[in-house]
């Protein structure tokens, strides 16, 4: 089939959505970053750290997130079955609705309409409008599928379709709520239950939108970007079931040491170890594919991202479950041990692989090159070193603070009141900011670039 | 393999998978007396402090402060007696938290006078010079909305009747705006001259803190 026929415009469209809720959602992580060693600037009730945290997570993880998903998903699956969008007008519907949701989101945090549970905090009417959304998505994935001219489906649509199932189960079931009034409702559950319905969700929504489309993600643009087939078809089979199957089972380790019950803990630590052989499963599946390649590494700039995305994948998933085992867990819980956890996931592994997701699609879409290859390398290195002087500053608090809220004097008594271990960590959230400065400029290169690229492409139509 | 050309068999299929955990970790335990123990000390919230919970979550405070104890020795030390699934029978959402920016709050009530509580939201560094916590003084400009309050407790089914729930509200009210409370002095500073004889949601958030961990604490103190 002719490149023509393929219906991409709907791609731009999610691409730029999430370069804009990116840059919005690291303003405001930069705003509570000083707020956490400079309460003055809590300046209003809109700007204070309790209400704003909760906005940068949403716009990040929803805004940013989701729409670089939606935008390689609807590349990928035309792409793998060979078929053009069976509604592309539905699409279209699905980018406006997708972006007044993050806009209305965004506002009602900033308003305090919050329902406090993480990564699920929009109120119902929202979380409604969110539902409306994913089944419109879910149309178009499956309607393409059905009528798609590629008989094998590739690993990559197996990752999409697990994402389009599982996320409409966790959302539904973790937003079950009674409304009080238009902004206000009050959870389904009560106490344990509530923490382990919502537990279950916000690890699995990390699973299955941090993970699952971003493997989507890799599996195809690795292969297509460097011209190198996949290493081993039947080690992602295994990779895939056993991931899917495993990730449900390991919520409650976000709740050890906490009331719930022992034993739904201790299951969770069992898988949670468990999955460090299906996430490995893909990290060796990568690296063995430029086997006898490496240089690619140095000629194709789209590989290092890849690559280094992947590493940070696999490291976060040997962190994750060491951290889940019960003594580990009752020092670093709690503490920014798990924030530097969260954020080599997210500014490594996610937000490499998207970038580079992004700088193969756009010019391939447009018929134009990238803009510069230089700023996409300076780019790359910009958020590398970001990211990790932010990481390692975070797990070198962690320990700290983990480590004062233990020490105890020869009498059995506190070393340490609270206050004093709070405030031992203000020199590293100083650091902490600089290091986000830092990620943020290599941010705005890449957003930059696109921008670019796409204003090339506009003033040169291409001829095909 | 012929699961990998059937899109809606293979979805059918991941859907199966991804329900065994979910059905074993989650929807069973639902079922389980374990998840949702109740007992006759724990109390339901009264509707002010129950609106006081409310506007704990509309600030995002759980974004800072846990509410569970673990059961560590440092912890019982620092905190208090370690946290028991009873105590939240009555938390909808829970509000255990995961991150400790600030102290865990789930044996906050009754460790300090209302009025330690009246300055310290209003000006933390005050009383702290290098606290990161936000000031919260405008709670106490802004009066407490009990429009819904009836509704709120038939949703959560506590059982107060609409007279109780009104009881309440006026009861609480007395009790702040009396001459003798033992905390007017600092209430009346961060309490603008207008809203001294209404309800402020300063007074409804405090009136949350001071019930969290109490029905422990009187058990202990009976033992």
């Amino acid at each position: 089939m002719k490149e023509s026929n393929y219906d991409y415009e709907i791609v731009p469209g999610f691409t730029f959505s999430a370069l804009f809720w990116l840059i919005i959602g690291l303003v405001v992580g930069l705003w509570i970053a000083i707020e956490m060693f400079n309460p003055a600037l809590n300046l209003t009730p809109w700007l204070s750290f309790g209400r704003l945290r909760v906005v940068h997570t949403n716009g990040l993880g929803l805004g940013f997130g989701l729409a670089g998903i939606f935008a390689a998903s609807y590349y990928i699956l035309q792409k793998l079955t060979r078929t053009p969008l069976v509604f592309p007008g539905l699409a279209k519907v699905h980018l406006y609705l997708f972006n007044l949701i993050i806009a209305l989101a965004a506002l009602s945090l900033f308003a305090g309409m919050n329902t406090s549970k993480e990564y699920a905090e929009l109120e119902w009417p929202l979380d409604i409008a969110v539902v409306v959304m994913w089944v419109i998505f879910a149309i178009n994935v499956f309607a393409t599928l059905t009528k798609r001219q590629e008989k094998q489906m590739y690993v990559s649509l197996w990752y999409i379709i697990a994402m389009t199932v599982t996320i409409a189960v966790l959302y539904i079931v973790n937003n079950l709520e009674v409304p009080v009034n238009f902004f206000k409702s009050y959870s389904l559950y009560a106490g344990a239950n509530d923490a382990n319905v919502q537990w279950w969700y916000g690890h699995n929504i990390v699973g299955f939108i941090f993970t699952v489309p971003i493997l989507a993600m890799f599996y195809y643009f690795l292969p297509v970007s460097t011209g190198l087939p996949l290493f081993s078809h039947r080690l992602s089979i295994i990779s895939f079931w056993s991931l899917i199957f495993a990730y449900l089972w390991t919520g409650a380790h976000h709740l050890m040491l906490t009331p719930l019950p022992e034993w739904i803990q201790t299951v969770a630590i069992a898988f949670s170890i468990f999955l460090i052989a299906p996430s490995w499963g893909s990290v060796i599946n990568g690296y063995y594919t430029l086997r006898g390649n490496w240089e690619k590494m140095r000629s194709n700039y789209l590989v290092k991202f890849f690559i280094v995305g992947i590493t940070f994948y696999g490291l976060q998933t040997i962190q994750g479950p060491t951290q889940g085992l019960r003594t580990l867990n009752a020092f670093f819980h709690y503490t920014d041990w798990v924030i530097g956890h969260v954020h080599m996931g997210t500014m490594g592994w996610v937000t490499m692989t998207i970038s580079a997701s992004f700088y193969y699609m756009i010019p391939k879409i447009t018929g134009t090159a990238l803009h510069s290859i230089r700023i996409a390398n300076v780019h790359f290195w910009l958020i590398l070193v970001g990211q990790l002087i932010w990481t390692i500053t975070m797990w070198i608090g962690g320990i700290q603070q983990g480590s004062m809220w233990k020490a105890t004097d020869p009498d059995g008594s506190l070393t340490y009141n609270f206050l004093d271990s709070i405030a031992s960590l203000y020199p590293y959230y100083k650091i902490r900011f600089a290091a986000g400065i830092v990620y943020f400029v290599g941010i705005l290169l890449f957003a930059w670039n696109l921008v670019m690229t796409i204003r090339a492409s506009k003033n040169n139509p291409s001829t095909d | 393999m012929g699961v990998y050309s059937k899109p809606v068999v293979f979805a059918v299929l991941s859907a199966i998978v991804i329900l065994v955990g979910t059905v074993v970790t989650v929807f069973i335990p639902m079922l389980m007396p374990s998840t949702q123990p109740v007992s006759d000390y724990v109390k339901p919230y009264t509707v002010v402090e129950l609106e006081g919970r409310d506007i704990y979550i509309r600030e995002g405070c759980n974004n800072c402060h846990t509410q569970t104890v673990r059961p560590l020795r440092t912890e019982v030390l620092r905190y208090g007696e370690y946290s028991k699934p009873e105590e939240f029978a009555y938390d909808r959402p829970f509000l255990w938290g995961s991150r400790r920016t600030g102290p865990d709050l789930n044996r906050l009530g009754g460790k300090y006078l209302d009025s330690w509580h009246y300055k310290h939201m209003a000006d933390p560094q005050s009383m702290f010079g290098k606290s990161n916590m936000p000031p919260y003084g405008w709670l106490a400009e802004t009066p407490l909305d009990t429009r819904y309050s009836v509704k709120k407790i038939r949703i959560l089914d506590y059982g107060y009747t609409e007279e109780e729930v009104a009881a309440q509200i006026a009861d609480y009210r007395a009790k702040v705006s009396n001459p003798s409370y033992d905390s007017k002095e600092a209430r009346d500073e961060v309490t603008p001259e207008k809203l001294r004889n209404e309800l402020t949601e300063m007074d409804a958030i405090i009136a949350y803190m001071q019930k969290l961990g109490r029905d422990v604490k009187k058990l202990e103190a009976e033992k």
